[in-house]
Parts: structure tokens; sequence; C-alpha cells
């Protein structure tokens, strides 16, 4: 193809995606397109499998048979979430293998979010209410992104999203009217979950590298400030309702703009924790590649069982 | 990194699952995932995608079974409809008076 047979394509696709029309995996697209959203979708599932390491280490601990049932299906709906992902990442053209790879080699990414420790009980529902909370802020969006298989994975996420963060709420409402120690330990969580949660939602638009073209794309619709500041407008009455105090001695209503301010984001502390200088990235990478290795002798005997039943089914057919 | 057992063993393959939501409707493609055979292949596809009843009847195919058109051809393929208007009853033209019809 000539460049300007090429350029030609690409200006049609722009159109298409101006017009809202959506992208399907055998359709022609930009490279660029293509690649963009490999990164960003298998990053996006990485973050769902990942997701299911710091809240799994809570299962057995649940406090009560309510707590334990919640959690277990809502670990499993995030193994679920990946698997969306994963299967709509495909279509592009990339395998589960290389993905896995990937991820494996530490050449993939994942939200830095998961690399900060499960301490307490209370941090599962700091997780629930502020961490699925940004994730949702971030996830509706994308339901309405250009590219098809993506924006329906989405659809169906944000569909079940909404029990994480309700279950996570629920929590610290029990801990904030439980006795001294468990308020303390629910205020202790939001503690350290409020500053990483507000950079799950990215970098600054000043230091944001890909929101120009990611807007073109639908793969953005509000930039990351504005994220950021509907996370904490939204957040903050839910934390005052259950007398919990935002970690943040800057936080004032701002009755112009209508809009809460709020404090310097330490920003040295989430390109440390990009970077896996974080506290949690190396056990994080580690049980999940040792969850890898551990089960590959039962994908290869399910493998191996699945092929001596069909040579034994062709057999009875002669 | 044990990248190379990755490629020396082989990997389960991919299906594709339709859903039935509930009686009356058709089966809808619902997405894919990696099964062994069939039969873990359907179990796959209850625990991925109906976890909250979304269905009553699921269909398994791998993926590699579907003939799919080429968008590329969609010129070919699709276009000859387009001016075939005469298909649509619109495309007859009645008088006002007629009833039923």
């Amino acid at each position: 193809m000539s460049e300007e047979q090429i350029r030609n394509l690409e200006k049609q696709f722009e159109e298409r995606i101006a017009r809202d029309e959506k992208i399907e995996p055998k359709d022609w697209m930009p490279e660029k397109y293509r690649q963009t959203h490999i990164r960003q979708m298998s990053q996006h599932a990485h973050s769902e499998i990942v997701g299911m390491l710091p809240e799994g280490n809570w299962i057995t601990r649940a406090p009560s048979l309510r707590r334990k049932v919640a959690l277990l299906a809502k670990v499993q709906d995030e193994a679920g979430h990946g698997l969306y992902l994963y299967s709509a990442t495909e279509t592009l053209g990339i395998s589960r293998e290389e993905m896995y790879e990937q991820l494996h080699t530490g050449r993939a990414k994942y939200s830095s979010i998961f690399n900060y420790p499960t301490i307490t009980w209370a941090d599962i529902g700091a997780i629930g209410w502020l961490v699925d909370g940004a994730a949702i802020i971030n996830q509706v969006p994308l339901c309405s992104t250009s590219f098809g298989p993506y924006a329906r994975a989405m659809v169906r996420v944000c569909k079940e999203e909404s029990f994480h963060q309700r279950q996570g709420y629920e929590i610290m409402i029990k801990l904030s009217n439980g006795t001294p120690e468990q308020k303390e330990m629910a205020q202790d969580a939001l503690n350290r979950w409020w500053w990483p949660s507000l950079m799950m939602l990215g970098p600054t638009d000043a230091e944001s590298v890909h929101t120009e073209q990611s807007m073109k794309w639908k793969l953005k619709r509000k930039s990351n400030d504005e994220l950021r500041q509907q996370f904490i407008d939204q957040t903050v009455p839910q934390a005052d309702l259950i007398g919990l105090t935002i970690p943040d001695p800057d936080l004032k209503w701002n009755e112009e703009r209508g809009s809460y301010d709020f404090g310097e984001i330490d920003w040295d502390e989430f390109w440390q924790v990009v970077k896996g200088h974080g506290p949690m990235n190396k056990e994080r990478l580690k049980a999940r590649v040792s969850a890898w290795e551990r089960g590959e002798w039962v994908r290869d005997a399910a493998m191996a069982y699945a092929e001596k039943k069909a040579e034994r089914k062709e057999k009875e057919a002669v | 990194m044990k990248s190379q057992t990755m490629t020396t063993t082989k990997n389960w393959p991919l299906w594709e699952v339709f859903v039935r939501s509930k009686n009356g409707l058709e089966h809808r493609h619902f997405g894919s995932l990696h099964a062994a055979d069939a039969d873990m292949a359907l179990e796959n596809a209850r625990d991925v995608y109906t976890r909250r009843n979304e269905g009553v009847s699921i269909w398994v195919v791998e993926s590699k079974n579907i003939t799919a058109s080429n968008p590329e051809h969609n010129g070919e393929m699709f276009e000859p409809a387009k001016d075939k208007v005469y298909r649509h009853p619109t495309f007859y033209e009645l008088p006002d008076e007629v009833k039923y019809m």
C-alpha cells in the first residue's frame, strides 16, 4: 500500500470513530490504534488478575460468613473481568500466552494500586469503597469507547462493579459504627488508601502523554484531573456520612467552583511505585508467576485428557 | 522465566461462547475463553459469563471452526442488497384508501 493510500484509510478511519461507529477486530485499523489498544487492554486485564491478590489474602480471615461469600464473589468477579478483557485483547492478534509472558517478565504494567499491602480487615472495606470507586469512574466512559470488543467487555464489567463498591462501603460503615478500635481501624485504612486511590486516576493533565490521541479514539472522554475531581467530590460526603476524616488538611469546599479543593499529591511516590519500588511489587509478581508455574501440570493434564478422550471417540466412530 | 515451557506445552484452544438469556430469545455471542475441551469450555462459560443468572442455555464452539466474512470484501458482500428497494413494502405505491395492507 502506498503512503497516500494509508493516509486515506487513516482519514476514513478517524471519520468513522468521529461518527461514533464502532471498530471491530477484522476491520482495517492503523497500527498505532492496534498497539495502543493491546497495551491498554492487556494492562487493564493484568490489573484485574493481580487485583485478586491483595483481597484473596483475606478470604480465609473474613470476620463472618456474610463477608466471606461477598469477598469470594468479588474476587471471582475480578477473575471474570480479567478473562473478558484478555479475550477482547486477543481479537487484536496477540495470544493469551504472550500477554501472560509480558506480565510475568515485568514488561507489561498493571495498576500500581495493587502494590500496596492489605494489612487489616478494614483494608478490604477501603479497597471496595475507594479503589473500586475510582475504577468505576475510570471505566464508565470506556463503555462507549471506539473498539467494539473493549466497549462490550466494559459494559459487563461496569454492571458488576457496583456491588464491589457497595460491599466495601458497607464494611466501612460497620467498622465506623463499631468499637473505638474498629473505627480507628477504618480511619487508618482510609488514611493509607486515600492518596493511592487519587493517583489511580492517572498523572496530572500536564504530565499525561497519551491524552490527546486517547480522546480522539474515545479511550478517554474526560481528562485525568477531571476524573480525579469527580472522584473527590463524590467520595468526601460519603466519608463525612460515616464520620471518617479524609487525610488531607488542605481539603476544602470551594463554593465558587462547586467542588472540593485538595492538597498536593505526592507524585514522586506514584512514579516510584510505577517503576517497581512500591511496597508489594516484588511480592505480587512472585505470587502471580508462582501460581502460573504451579498450575502448569494441571493445564497439561487437562490437555492430555482432552486429547485422549478425543482419540477414543474417534476410534469408536470407526 | 520459564518462557520455554510456554512454547513447548500445548495451550488450551480458544472457544466462542453463545448464551440464551431466557427462553424465547436467541443465543447471542457473549465472548470467548480458553479450555482444554468442550466440556470444560461449557463449565468455564458458565462461571465466566453466567454468574448472575444471565443465561438458561449455553453453546460453545471452537473458534477455529468459525468461518467469518472479511470486512475488506464488504462491498461485494453486502452492497448488492442496497439498491434492491423493491424488496421493501414501501416501494409499492398504493392509494390511501386501501386498508389492511
